[in-house]
């Protein structure tokens, strides 16, 4: 039964990794921009819930106006820097994003010093489920699960049944393809980008009373993000969530199996796939 | 031959002196200082290779570079020098094995992907090193005595000397540069910038691109462990941080910042990017943000990426060129 | 007719739910232009792209020097004597020209070679690519940057870096490609001398080069081959006037 529980951890997890991944492969695949700072957002959402929940009181007030505030954030940021990048190498993506990843930590050590925080569990969700008489679940991770299922299957409908989906699916489309389908492009690109700072701030709040909020935080679970982009293949909502679960899945039991080799198992799962499909596991060939 | 190629060359030239006369004049700190500074310019050189002149974007440079010092930290003996004779080749052998098992498998990507991957598997090696007892974890390893260039009883470099330890690194520096410059002018070396430019014709010419990526991504890396070799001795200390990201982007940040497919330029990159780090942490200037020195880092490096793509050399030759015309009008 | 050198046999070609090329056979034999003419569309770069190496084919056979070629890399293929041309100018544009035919000319030493010593002290291989500059007019434009070289000379330039590949066979995708008439016809003579010693494929749209050069004819259609063989033959075959030639007559 110590399996199950491990197994659901290893869901959560996975289905946070694809709410972050799923913005990252999006702004790769719409708009081809590599972005380092998307573990950043995580932190600032994070954060937001760590600072909105102390000044509402209340966690289901504070995810609304931190969405908002991540949307205003990504839209800035686009239409200040990143739409600069959009014709340079990627080179330049890498280091732009890199020097604000640096900005990012330092003003959330000016602001919020550098110690672990706590964000405290929503009353209504803090109690947990027995599954047997000796074991139990907390069901505010049965809660992340459910909001980022509905999450992916929300993005899954947008992207079968709408224009900007069609953009999607056309894999790594360009200015010319989205010009073909008659779309504002600046605009549908700004809005690509805010979505996926977005979707990574969410993902910061409402991972933020399981996992705490701490220094650092983006960095680590950004290259995690990176591998499951890399499983899944560039683009692909799709090969997005199959590789977040695997990872998800593979992380959690590494940590209970093999504590000492389990940060490097990921990166073993991703050396042994790249053998076998260097281009993802969903990406067309 | 153009006047801005001839101004640059004498530019090196007086460089190189002034680098090599600085011991005379300059204190300890700043002989150490530009100790740090040259270490760091072979790393920025070896990574040029790479992305300047093959075109292949790493962001896992740092691994080579971690990973040669931990070599030399993990076959110090403990309060005894160990041999720079042996421990030098050995932990360059085994940087190229690494680059080498690593080459195989990153270069079966491009692009984005070659990104993502090469930055992936230095974090591979980062836990390694991070989660296992090996090399002191976390916490890291002291070598708590410089590797020794004596021969038997014949010692005439000691680089628990200051000034010895400068004109050693100093030495390779330049060697590392001559080295690389030979490279590019090679055979080998034109077909690495050929593939930069295009590698689909390089393809149909009957050229095996990959072994010739390969060879580029060990050479790289393999002069990335000199550099990390020569880093462990200088501070004499290895822990993880060494082998993160974070140093891969910094260290591809001076490559940006000096201008890259030139050599020189990486050299001109680690001076100024660690020249202004250092400017930045000064108090006597920016006060309390002094502490805060990363996030004036952070800007200067959007604003580089936005104003200064092309670099500080290319800067320095378009004003050389300026002036030739001047002085020829 | 002389043996072939090379034999495509049923090449087929398909994109997703498109055929590109649909079980095309041809034969180049030494000395001989063997020219492929079409509408755009009709699978003409594809056909070259599998003949060369960038493109596997879904069926069908590639025969060269005796073996089964179809599944060799490109450059492979290269290094076995197929040289092509690109339908776009492709050369490195920061090299030279020399430069660029030294390259091409490195491609064909077997052995490895020092890391050390500067590309330009192999006199060898700087003479190979200096003779087939000579060879497409180009010899007093040794040292300019591709770049810089007008599309004319960047289109011999390509040629140039062909033949110093020392290739058998030689696939040329319109090569005479935004040309003006007088860099054409020139262009042409040249072709003429490269084809005497030359397995030829020729792709292109200049039916004046075609006639001038081809001694077999082979017209795509849709992916597939309308009809081939003698030129004069073939050019007057009523199904080919209709589909294709009938515009170049009036």
């Amino acid at each position: 039964m110590d399996y199950l529980i491990q197994i659901l951890n290893g869901v959560q997890y996975g289905l946070l990794l694809f709410l972050l991944a799923s913005g990252l492969t999006l702004i790769f695949g719409i708009m081809g921009v590599i972005n380092l700072a998307h573990g950043s957002f995580y932190m600032v959402g994070a954060y937001l819930a760590l600072w909105l929940t102390r000044l509402t009181g209340s966690l289901w007030l504070a995810l609304p106006l931190g969405v908002l505030a991540a949307v205003a954030l990504g839209a800035l940021l686009e239409w200040a820097l990143i739409r600069r990048l959009y014709a340079r190498d990627h080179l330049y993506q890498v280091l732009l994003t890199f020097g604000l990843i640096l900005v990012f930590e330092e003003l959330r050590s000016l602001l919020f010093g550098n110690d672990v925080h706590g964000v405290p569990i929503p009353p209504a969700l803090n109690f947990s489920i027995p599954l047997t008489e000796t074991l139990s679940y907390p069901v505010y991770r049965l809660f992340i699960s459910g909001v980022c299922l509905a999450l992916a299957a929300a993005m899954y409908l947008v992207i079968r049944k709408t224009r900007l989906g069609m953009m999607v699916r056309a894999g790594n489309s360009n200015r010319e393809m989205a010009q073909v389908l008659g779309v504002d492009i600046p605009l549908v690109f700004t809005f690509v980008f805010a979505l996926g700072v977005a979707l990574a701030a969410f993902a910061g709040m409402i991972a933020a009373p399981v996992s705490s909020v701490f220094p650092g935080m983006g960095n680590q679970i950004l290259i995690i993000c990176f591998v499951v982009v890399v499983i899944g293949g560039i683009g692909s909502i799709t090969g997005a969530m199959v590789a977040a679960l695997l990872i998800g899945i593979a992380d959690t039991l590494g940590k209970v199996l093999l504590p000492q080799f389990s940060g490097m198992a990921v990166y073993l799962l991703m050396a042994v796939v790249l053998i076998w499909r260097p281009r993802g596991l969903f990406q067309a060939t | 031959m153009q006047d801005s190629d001839r101004l640059i060359r004498w530019l090196i030239v007086l460089g190189a002196v002034c680098l090599a006369l600085f011991p005379l004049a300059g204190s300890t700190f700043y002989l150490q200082l530009l100790t740090k500074i040259m270490i760091m310019a072979i790393f920025a050189m070896s990574l040029d290779l790479i992305v300047g002149y093959t075109g292949l974007v790493s962001l896992g440079q740092s691994a080579y570079f971690g990973f040669a010092a931990y070599m030399l930290a993990l076959a110090s003996p403990k309060g005894a020098a160990a041999s720079l004779w042996l421990t030098l080749p050995g932990a360059l052998a085994a940087t190229a094995a690494l680059s080498l098992a690593i080459g195989l498998l990153v270069l079966r990507t491009a692009g984005i992907y070659f990104i993502m991957v090469t930055l992936a598997f230095a974090q591979m090696l980062y836990y390694l090193f991070h989660d296992t007892g090996l090399g002191g974890g976390s916490d890291g390893i002291y070598i708590h005595v410089r590797p020794s260039l004596a021969l038997g009883d014949f010692n005439p470099v000691n680089l628990a000397d200051h000034t010895h330890f400068y004109y050693l690194v100093f030495a390779l520096m330049l060697g590392a540069y001559l080295l690389l410059r030979a490279v590019i002018a090679s055979p080998f070396g034109r077909v690495l910038v050929a593939i930069r430019e295009n590698p689909v014709r390089v393809r149909s010419l009957g050229f095996q691109v990959f072994n010739y990526k390969l060879g580029a991504f060990v050479l790289a890396g393999t002069l990335a462990g000199l550099a990390g070799y020569l880093s462990a001795c200088q501070f004499g200390f290895v822990n993880p941080e060494i082998l993160s990201w974070h140093y891969s982007g910094i260290v591809l940040m001076m490559l940006l910042l000096g201008g890259m497919g030139r050599l020189y330029g990486a050299v001109i990159g680690a001076f100024a990017f660690i020249l202004v780090q250092e400017l930045f942490s000064l108090e006597a200037l920016f006060g309390d943000f002094a502490r805060r020195w990363q996030l004036s880092m952070g800007v200067f490096i959007v604003l580089v990426v936005l104003l200064l793509p092309r670099g500080l050399s290319d800067l320095v030759e378009r004003l050389g060129r300026g002036a030739a015309k001047r002085a020829a009008g | 007719m002389t043996e072939p050198v090379l034999v495509a046999t049923g090449l087929t070609r398909q994109f997703g739910g498109l055929t590109a090329v649909a079980g095309v056979s041809l034969e180049l034999a030494h000395g001989v232009v063997h020219a492929v003419i079409g509408p755009n569309g009709a699978g003409k770069s594809t056909l070259a792209n599998m003949l060369a190496g960038e493109l596997r084919p879904s069926a069908g056979s590639i025969r060269y020097a005796g073996r089964e070629i179809s599944q060799l890399s490109a450059d492979r293929r290269s290094r076995m004597g197929i040289g092509r041309s690109y339908q776009t100018t492709n050369v490195v544009r920061d090299f030279s020209a020399l430069e660029n035919c030294r390259l091409a000319a490195q491609s064909r030493e077997p052995h490895a070679f020092n890391w050390l010593r500067s590309a330009r002290s192999y006199r060898g291989i700087v003479e190979a690519a200096e003779r087939s500059l000579e060879a497409v007019g180009l010899a007093q434009r040794a040292a300019v940057p591709a770049g810089h070289l007008s599309h004319g000379e960047q289109r011999q330039l390509e040629i140039a870096m062909c033949l110093a590949t020392r290739p058998r066979v030689l696939l040329l995708d319109e090569p005479l490609a935004g040309m003006g008439a007088e860099e054409s016809v020139s262009m042409i003579e040249l072709l003429r001398a490269i084809a005497a010693e030359h397995a030829v494929l020729l792709i292109e749209h200049d039916m004046d080069a075609v006639f001038a050069l081809a001694g077999v004819l082979t017209v795509m259609a849709s992916g597939a081959v309308l009809d081939s063989g003698e030129p004069a033959r073939v050019r007057a075959n009523p199904a080919v006037q209709e589909a294709y030639l009938g515009e170049y007559d009036a």
